[in-house]
């Protein structure tokens, strides 16, 4: 895999960066530039809104893979799951922490942060979303706006306020 | 638009070719299908060639010329396309070719499909047909292409309440039509008992779930209606050849328990026909794995959603049913070089109108129906063929 | 000073392994081993993680704990003997992964099991300047000993990360000094898989020394005894080096319960005094007296003079597990698998 292509995609890999259509409120991951919900597509054009998922969810199908995808050979037997945020998106992911068989249709779960796959010994290191149980008492703030990192907002100041 | 006929068929063995190379294998499909046809090359307007993945099992792109040039034919400078859409490769070529004819700008194509999975590990193999999923989005994050249709699987159970069994069955009659065929890369009968208890793939999935890695390719020779008379005693029409696409992930579609690339593609194929499901006789389906042919079954509109399980396993889709499915052994017993399914697929049905299948021989056949699939269904392919006369 | 902890979060692996389960593949008592050490279990990670992944969950933790932007995170240090890259720094993939960047400094520390500490420090420093807002200070490893070597039944992973501010600040900092030799009790040569020590060496000379020299200090500095203090944390490479440490300074075992974690989840060297500091903070009520004692191989010593505000009492941990639940929970694992998860079987190839 190449250092760019997976480079470009780390504020939705790992900040989980999605898109919200402004005009029907569906929102999206990975982020749309048009919204596909919307009848007339074309409106929503140039105006789809960064909405950052919070990473909770619940498991909406999974499966235990034995024939490992490419660098995952050292974690079989695992399940791959797909879950449904409380945001709307499906995403598809591994859940971790957990073994095979107490993987329910569901179970929920959160995003965590995971070694996805190396490049070799020599190579870059590629991270990214896994998903693990909830716990009970793991109450979050909700999702917020914008998008992280806010790479388009004006630069935050480093603090310059008085003692 | 003119109306299409098939006017000659070749298909090569499937199976783990060791000895044959890619340009062996297409060549031999296309030359029998010229035969077949008895169309001279020097009649012959062009090329479609359906494949996945050349680039990544060969080293070598840029194949449908190759494959003319290594048939002799590159000093008669004819149009060579290749066409991909992952396990679909074959049936979208098809449906270039037909378009080409029907539109009258071309007489007599080939549309040929072929693939060579066996010259890589099986684990590089596995890699590259994952690829027609999405990669940045599932298959980064763990997911194979048999995983993803575990997922569905899984999902199809929960939802419908489908069983292991239920999946267990299409394997174990897919063996059974494929035993009959002398082209099948497996020609063992299954039971019931070794499907389930064959190795995990991607649970619910087993080894035995899953088509093999195959070589192979097939050929058809297409040319307008009107004239088929003077090249075959039984020309086949194509009465209708819709191509459909869908959301590339899984985590995209509107239901994961339903391929609407298959749904529309069957649409708008009857409609065009003007006929019904009701009315085929005989289908190949994209049996890729057992749950990909349930949910074929649905989507093609010959069972209910949900239904597939209990009916196909009621034994109504075997030899001797109103609709048989598969029987060529489909992609699990006769095998899947991804880009050649497809095309054999219709040389399959073909033979089966024409009443040249043999042992496999559906009686009775007019209206035949292929099915074919890309990825985990981003596209889906639906062909009807008929007898002409 | 004004600066102190306004926000913690801690993760250890989910798999255990124990000291009879590595002994018995060595041929060594490992029962007996894991009683001279006082370790019961050690936390083994899982082939997906590193010092990084453990690094962000235990940052995300604090940063939704104290509800903080993490754009107002001004600097961000990653402490650790076990960073996945030698170059390349840890901090900025953490940084990007609970979305700091791209308004920060940031980089990555090394001072043996002290990288941590020495984080806090430069952070207090940052924040009582008023250079920045908050400051991140995160301590995690993922070290590894030799195959059959002491080291490899206490070496464990986990990591703790402290937000530190001047608002809403639940632990103050009252002083914190150090105290530093050129003293190679344990090291790493640049390559090496595995560390080296000098066996009796890192007792007297090395951990002891320091640790009681810079305790002295700063009981000197601040003008303390060890009644002082409700609670006392120290570097604990084993369960009992710090037992020890605590009785030659003269505290009690009710003053050290909290802070001793090591025994149930091994060393998790840059992170275990500030896993130690993170179990007492749990437990801790309004105007509790801390003194936190780091080691690091080198060597040297960082002491902090702290104390437990009113805000503590409304800190919301929720979020998040206790570290009494990593130090409780857990999923033992054989030594095969265990050899597997830590890269230590040869897999062929280049």
């Amino acid at each position: 895999m190449s250092i760019a292509r997976f480079w470009r995609e780390t504020p939705r890999r790992y900040n989980l960066g999605g898109s919200k259509c402004p005009l029907c409120g569906t929102v999206y991951f990975p982020p749309r530039p048009v919204c596909p919900t919307c009848p007339q597509h074309r409106r929503s054009l140039e105006k789809m809104v960064p909405f950052q998922l919070s990473g909770d969810g619940t498991v909406f199908s999974f499966t235990v893979v034995h024939d490992a995808a490419e660098g995952f050979e050292m974690q079989v037997p695992y399940v791959m799951a797909l879950v449904k945020t409380v945001e709307g998106p499906i995403l598809t992911g591994q859940v971790v922490d957990v073994e095979p068989g107490e993987v329910a249709i569901g179970l929920k779960v959160r995003a965590t942060f995971r070694k996805l796959r190396e490049e070799g010994k020599a190579g870059v290191i590629h991270y990214g979303y896994k998903f693990t149980p909830s716990l009970e008492t793991d109450v979050r703030p909700p999702a917020r706006g914008p998008a992280v990192p806010v790479e388009t907002a004006a630069p935050t100041s480093t603090d310059r306020a008085s003692a | 638009m003119r109306e299409v006929a098939v006017l000659g068929v070749g298909q090569t063995k499937f199976g783990e070719l060791w000895d044959r190379s890619f340009r062996e294998i297409g060549i031999e499909a296309g030359l029998q299908a010229l035969v077949d046809a008895k169309l001279g090359s020097g009649d012959l307007g062009g090329l479609f060639l359906g494949n996945m993945a050349s680039g990544t099992l060969l080293d070598q792109e840029h194949i449908a010329p190759l494959i003319l040039d290594y048939a002799g034919l590159a000093g008669r400078h004819l149009p060579a396309v290749r066409v991909e859409g992952g396990g679909a490769s074959g049936s979208l070529a098809l449906h270039q070719g037909f378009l080409a004819v029907a539109s009258g700008c071309y007489d007599f194509v080939v549309v040929g499909g072929a693939e060579k999975m066996t010259d890589v590990l099986d684990t590089t193999a596995n890699e590259i047909i994952s690829s027609t999923a999405d990669h940045e989005w599932e298959v980064v994050f763990g997911a194979t292409l048999p995983a993803l249709w575990g997922l569905i699987a899984r999902r199809h159970m929960h939802e419908f309440g489908t069983t292991r069994e239920q999946l267990a069955r299409v394997a174990v009659q897919m063996h059974e039509n494929g035993s009959k065929n002398p082209l099948a890369h497996y020609r063992n009968k299954l039971t019931l008992e070794q499907v389930i208890g064959a190795g995990e793939v991607a649970e619910p999935l087993g080894v035995l779930d899953c088509a093999p890695l195959s070589d192979g390719a097939a050929a058809v020779v297409l040319g307008p209606l009107e004239v088929a008379r003077k090249y075959t005693d039984t020309p086949i029409r194509i009465a209708a050849s819709e191509v459909a696409c869908d959301t590339m992930a899984v985590q995209h579609r509107a239901s994961v328990t339903t391929l609407a690339s298959t749904v529309v593609a069957a649409r708008r194929a009857f409609q065009r026909a003007r006929r019904a499901p009701g009315d085929v006789r005989v289908a190949e389906v994209h049996d890729a794995y057992t749950i990909s042919a349930l949910l074929a079954l649905e989507d093609l509109g010959f069972v209910e959603k949900g239904q597939a399980g209990p009916e196909f396993a009621s034994g109504r889709f075997a030899a001797g049913g109103s609709l048989v499915v598969n029987p060529s052994g489909g992609l699990k017993a006769q095998g899947r070089p991804f880009g050649a399914v497809g095309v054999a697929q219709v040389v399959e049905l073909v033979r089966q109108l024409r009443g040249e299948a043999k042992e496999r021989q559906v009686s009775g056949a007019t209206l035949a129906l292929a099915h074919d699939v890309g990825g985990t269904g981003a596209t889906s392919a639906v062909h009807l063929l008929e007898r002409a006369d | 000073m004004d600066a102190g902890i306004v926000s913690y979060g801690a993760y250890v692996p989910r798999y255990r392994i124990t000291p009879t389960e590595i002994g018995r593949v060595w041929g060594i008592d490992g029962k007996g081993m894991g009683l001279g050490l006082n370790v019961v279990r050690k936390s083994v990670p899982a082939p997906d993680e590193d010092t990084i992944t453990i690094s962000t969950e235990a940052l995300r933790v604090a940063l939704i704990r104290g509800a903080i932007d993490p754009q107002q995170i001004g600097a961000l240090y990653v402490g650790s003997e076990s960073h996945p890259y030698a170059v390349k720094p840890s901090a900025t993939v953490v940084a990007q992964a609970v979305g700091a960047t791209p308004n920060l400094t940031a980089a990555d520390f090394e001072f043996a099991c002290k990288a941590g500490t020495a984080a806090i420090q430069t952070c207090l420093g940052m924040v009582g300047s008023h250079m920045i807002r908050y400051g991140v200070a995160i301590g995690t490893d993922t070290s590894q000993g030799a195959p059959g070597d002491a080291l490899e039944y206490s070496a464990s992973a986990g990591g703790a990360a402290f937000v530190i501010g001047r608002e809403n600040v639940i632990l103050r900092v009252h002083r914190t000094l150090s105290y530093t030799t050129d003293t190679p009790d344990f090291w790493r040569r640049e390559g090496q898989r595995y560390p080296s020590h000098g066996g009796r060496f890192t007792g007297e000379p090395a951990y002891f020394r320091h640790v009681t020299e810079c305790a002295q200090r700063m009981f000197e500095a601040v003008g303390s005894t060890p009644k002082e203090y409700q609670h006392v944390v120290f570097h604990q490479p084993n369960g009992k080096f710090p037992q020890r440490a605590g009785k030659q300074l003269g505290f009690t075992e009710a003053q050290m319960r909290y802070g001793l974690v090591t025994p149930f989840i091994g060393n998790t060297y840059s992170g275990a005094a500030l896993l130690g500091l993170a179990n007492v903070l749990d437990h801790a009520q309004p105007g509790e007296r801390v003194l936190m004692v780091g080691y690091g191989s080198g060597a040297g010593s960082d002491a902090f003079d702290l104390e437990t505000t009113d805000a503590i009492a409304s800190y919301d941990r929720s979020y998040g597990r206790p570290i009494q639940e990593y130090l409780d929970g857990g999923v033992e694992i054989p030594y095969a698998v265990y050899a597997k998860f830590r890269g230590k079987i040869h897999m062929g190839g280049s």
